[in-house]
């Protein structure tokens, strides 16, 4: 009964994350994971940086972001592991644990994002 | 023949092959979609580094510096080098596939997959751009 109910939501919860993703994280991994680590690019300063995470715009959009992949993630964790692995018999663990994180780490992400002083 | 068929109100279950563990490897295209598949624990790891960006950065400025010291060890680097690569796979399969999930009709007509695949590829160059200029003005 629930199962029926709830599929279609963590389906679509997979397809905004990974719209989200698609067009968010590639630049932001680039800029902060590999551009200004090897100084291609100088980072910017902390203020520019606090100002920016400050606004409730960039810290809605962050958040979003953040949630949205989290559910990504697990929905299509899940199922890789469903179609690779062949450990059917711990779906019910798999699910615990990937959904069960996703929601964790939104909770986590929204005290990140909305507590900065 | 021997005596009448046997019904049952449940449906039979096929027979199914059972398929190695390494299934995926054997071609290409199902290690391509292994390798899509992967991609999501990849934007998992982003996630957490970018919550740490931001925790670092709402923290104080000397923060900020330990997490920018932090990202440049090497191991950092080279994950975040593959977080790159697998994000890049997870856009363009994603807006590939958007035509066949996305089916848009004017007038009566299908508009073309091309168009739609297109209209995505510019959201992401524009967002792209956007973010850039975001993070990088002074």
């Amino acid at each position: 009964m629930s199962r029926r109910r709830v599929e279609p939501i963590l389906w679509l919860l997979f397809s905004a994350g990974g719209m989200a993703a698609a067009l968010l994280v590639p630049m932001l991994v680039f800029l902060f994971g590999v551009a200004f680590p090897l100084g291609w690019i100088s980072a910017p300063s902390h203020g520019h940086l606090l100002a920016l995470a400050r606004n409730p715009a960039t810290a809605i959009v962050l958040f979003g972001l953040c949630v949205l992949a989290l559910f990504h993630w697990a929905h299509r964790f899940r199922y890789t592991l469903y179609d690779g692995l062949q450990i059917k018999h711990l779906n019910g663990l798999i699910n615990v644990c990937c959904y069960g994180g996703a929601v964790a780490g939104s909770v986590v992400a929204g005290i990140v994002v909305f507590s900065i002083p | 023949m021997s005596g009448p068929p046997v019904y049952t109100e449940f449906h039979p279950r096929w027979y199914r092959k059972r398929m190695g563990t390494l299934w995926w490897v054997h071609r290409p295209s199902y290690l391509l979609f292994a390798l899509r598949e992967l991609s999501c624990v990849f934007v998992a790891w982003f996630v957490i580094f970018l919550l740490l960006l931001i925790h670092a950065v709402g923290t104080g400025k000397r923060d900020y510096e330990r997490f920018l010291d932090w990202a440049a060890n090497p191991w950092v680097i080279a994950v975040n080098i593959i977080t790159l690569l697998f994000v890049v796979l997870h856009a363009v399969t994603w807006f590939n596939l958007a035509p066949k999930a996305i089916v848009v009709r004017t007038r009566g007509s299908r508009v073309p997959s091309s168009f739609v695949a297109g209209t995505n590829y510019l959201a992401w160059a524009v967002v792209s751009v956007v973010l850039a200029w975001l993070v990088l003005r002074t």
